[in-house]
């Protein structure tokens, strides 16, 4: 037995109602974010908010805290202090089985020493919908179609997942994270291992779910891809926000210089016109 | 229906055969010799169907023996059957071969579930069902049983009525295998959460530990060491229907429950964090599928010894066969462990002399797992 989750095409198609007042409260909502590991505060009150339609980098340099955040929110991790809010309700208040419901991950990267064929793998993203008496339903089947076609790997549906290439497997995880048809995404730098195009395909599919309603919230280390893709920015450095907003303003901001301690400038990309930050090196001629 | 369920049923039905057939065929192996044929009739002779329950004030017990053992209820059994059998047969058949051998399958049915189990579970290709010291503590208890029973009966006193019902052994394995494995669950957590691997180590250092203490008991075992060594072994011999139907009821009933965790195991299987994130109960899950295959193992080992290897190398051999998916994997590997051990035991007892079946399994297993290896096709775990 299964019920289906809410699908993309019922939530908001307008990316700006949230901006119109008194809207729906956003899918993702950290207030006030406390993680300790020992002594040391990982994270230290960070606050931010990602709304329907909305996708939101979370950038800043290694040991930031990103993925810590990201497992904050998704609920691989306790945390010390503060809210976590899904879709308005408070995360400790759902089940694990309800926050998978709310929010899907597309992890770093996954165990796949295992010869799953690909469509397996998607139809684990159903995981919080199938009871453990019960069996997938035609909703689920439906549900990890579209997910792989979504995801473009319907073509390799029968394939083990370790006869797949970076990219592949990639795409395979962002499908197991569409098939849940949650209304919000996390992806943990679902760039990372990826050669320059596959960066573009993906992070182009990742857009295309968020234009559809679903709200995203990516950690993202190249700050270029992010301001290329996001619709805002969070720049998050020794465990706390250190700027937020538009591409071009986290990317201006001096706390950008200092969070990553080098001297930047700041361009427009000339082949896409999105900013684009360069660091430079003692020595470099100031490009401002 | 989908496709992984019709793999499942289909494989299930084709092993579920093969295991009818070894079991058959076994029946009729032996000293006498006894046609197929025969043992079908015997078997279906031995059917008896309830066909009236009337309440007997009197308690005047019935035909019912078991069942209404107790209940002042009065039960008549029709036979549908009458097979023209020689008596000879029917109880060479009933009364010595088909227990023996109906315990084999159970045992080879909870030990290959048990041990698919603990190799999703640990992701690891060397775990089998003692891996976290279960039939080491089995082992301690049995041997103290057979050693020091006065000293046994001491320690489970609230149990003395059973243990005087001529199960004192197996209940004294089956008690050691419940401590050893809580005792490993307790070291291994730590606020309320379990890691994989710090379990895997606390097993092996407790296996190690309750080595040493069985070795010291076989030193002071004096005139009881062969059957400690034969107990140590594995055998099936003496099998009784008493044992029977103890594991009967309590094999198929844990491994339906560690089915319904087929799906949880799949997604465990990628690591915890992603199968958290996927929405599993991570820590919930592996209690469960911690406790039930390991009371499964503590039956198993109880009513036959240590028998080594059909654990391990059943759910190797079957993953070859049916692929990762513990949906599939799970039901195929249960079913050939019963058949694989049903044929290993009459192997065992066909001899010129008797072997504990332990040693059929290991002398045959090993090899068998080692020519998997060599040709590489040893799914990595």
């Amino acid at each position: 037995m299964s019920d289906s989750g809410p699908t993309a095409g019922d939530t908001h198609r307008d990316g700006n109602a949230h901006r119109d007042g008194d809207a729906a409260p956003p899918l993702i909502a950290v207030r006030d974010l406390v993680v300790s590991r020992g002594d040391e505060r990982v994270l230290d009150g960070v606050s931010l908010s990602v709304d329907r339609g909305e996708l939101v980098g979370l950038v800043g340099p290694n040991g930031a805290g990103k993925t810590t955040l990201i497992a904050a929110v998704n609920g691989t991790l306790g945390f010390d202090g503060g809210t976590v809010e899904l879709d308005g309700t408070d995360r400790r208040a759902l089940s694990q089985r309800e926050v998978a419901r709310r929010v899907a991950t597309v992890p770093q990267e996954t165990n796949t020493a295992f010869e799953f064929p690909v469509e397996s793998v998607v139809e684990m993203g159903r995981t919080a919908y199938v009871s453990r008496f019960g069996t997938t339903t035609e909703a689920d089947r439906e549900a990890v179609r579209r997910a792989m076609e979504r995801a473009e790997v319907s073509e390799f549906a029968d394939r083990s997942v370790t006869t797949l290439s970076g990219g592949e497997r990639q795409r395979v995880l962002f499908a197991r994270a569409l098939a849940a048809e949650t209304p919000a995404l996390l992806l943990d730098e679902p760039t990372a291992s990826l050669d320059i195009n596959h960066q573009i395909r993906t992070l182009e599919l990742v857009r295309e779910a968020v234009d559809d309603g679903k709200a995203a919230l990516a950690a993202i280390h190249d700050l270029n891809l992010a301001a290329r893709v996001c619709d805002r920015l969070v720049l998050l450095s020794g465990g706390a926000v250190r700027a937020t907003g538009t591409p071009r303003e986290v990317l201006s901001d001096d706390a950008l210089a200092a969070s990553f301690g080098v001297r930047t400038a700041v361009n427009d990309d000339p082949a896409v016109g999105s900013p684009m930050v360069t660091a430079l090196r003692e020595g470099d001629d100031d490009a401002r | 229906m989908t496709r992984v369920w019709r793999r499942t049923a289909g494989y299930s039905a084709g092993l579920l055969a093969l295991l009818v057939g070894v079991v058959t065929v076994s029946a009729g192996i032996g000293p006498v010799s006894v046609p197929a044929g025969t043992v079908v009739a015997v078997v279906a002779n031995a059917i008896a169907v309830p066909v009236s329950v009337e309440w007997a004030a009197s308690a005047a017990s019935g035909g019912g023996g078991l069942l209404t053992a107790g209940l002042p209820l009065r039960v008549e059994f029709a036979h549908p059957f009458a097979f023209p059998v020689s008596s000879t047969h029917e109880a060479i058949v009933m009364r010595v071969r088909l227990p023996r051998i109906l315990l084999a399958a159970f045992v080879g049915v909870g030990l290959a579930s048990a041990g698919t189990v603990m190799q999703g579970f640990f992701r690891n290709p060397m775990a089998d069902p003692g891996i976290i010291g279960v039939s080491s503590g089995a082992a301690v208890g049995a041997v103290s049983w057979i050693v020091a029973p006065a000293g046994v009966l001491a320690l489970l006193g609230p149990l003395r009525p059973l243990l005087a019902d001529g199960a004192g052994l197996q209940i004294a394995a089956f008690c050691g295998a419940l401590v050893a494995g809580f005792g490993v669950y307790l070291i291994a957590s730590r606020d309320g959460r379990t890691p994989v691997a710090t379990l895997l180590l606390a097993g092996v250092a407790v296996q190690t530990f309750l080595g040493a203490v069985v070795s010291y008991l076989l030193l002071h075992s004096g005139e009881s060491i062969r059957r400690v060594t034969y107990w140590l072994m594995g055998h099936l011999s003496g099998a009784s229907w008493s044992e029977v139907g103890a594991v009967a009821v309590v094999v198929p009933a844990l491994t339906l429950v560690l089915f319904a965790y087929a799906r949880d195991l799949n997604v465990l299987l990628l690591g915890e964090t992603d199968a958290v994130a996927l929405g599993v109960d991570a820590e919930r899950s592996k209690r469960v599928l911690l406790a039930v295959s390991s009371v499964l193992t503590g039956a198993a080992v109880a009513v036959s010894g240590v028998i080594g290897f059909v654990g391990l190398i059943v759910p190797h051999g079957v993953r070859l066969l049916v692929g990762p998916d513990h949906r599939v994997l799970l039901p195929t590997s249960a079913l050939a462990g019963g058949s694989f051990l049903v044929a290993a035991d009459t192997f065992a007892r066909s001899g010129v002399a008797e072997l504990p079946v332990g040693i059929v399994t290991a002398a045959a297993g090993a090899p068998f797992f080692l020519y998997l290896l060599r040709t590489r096709e040893v799914y990595d775990l």
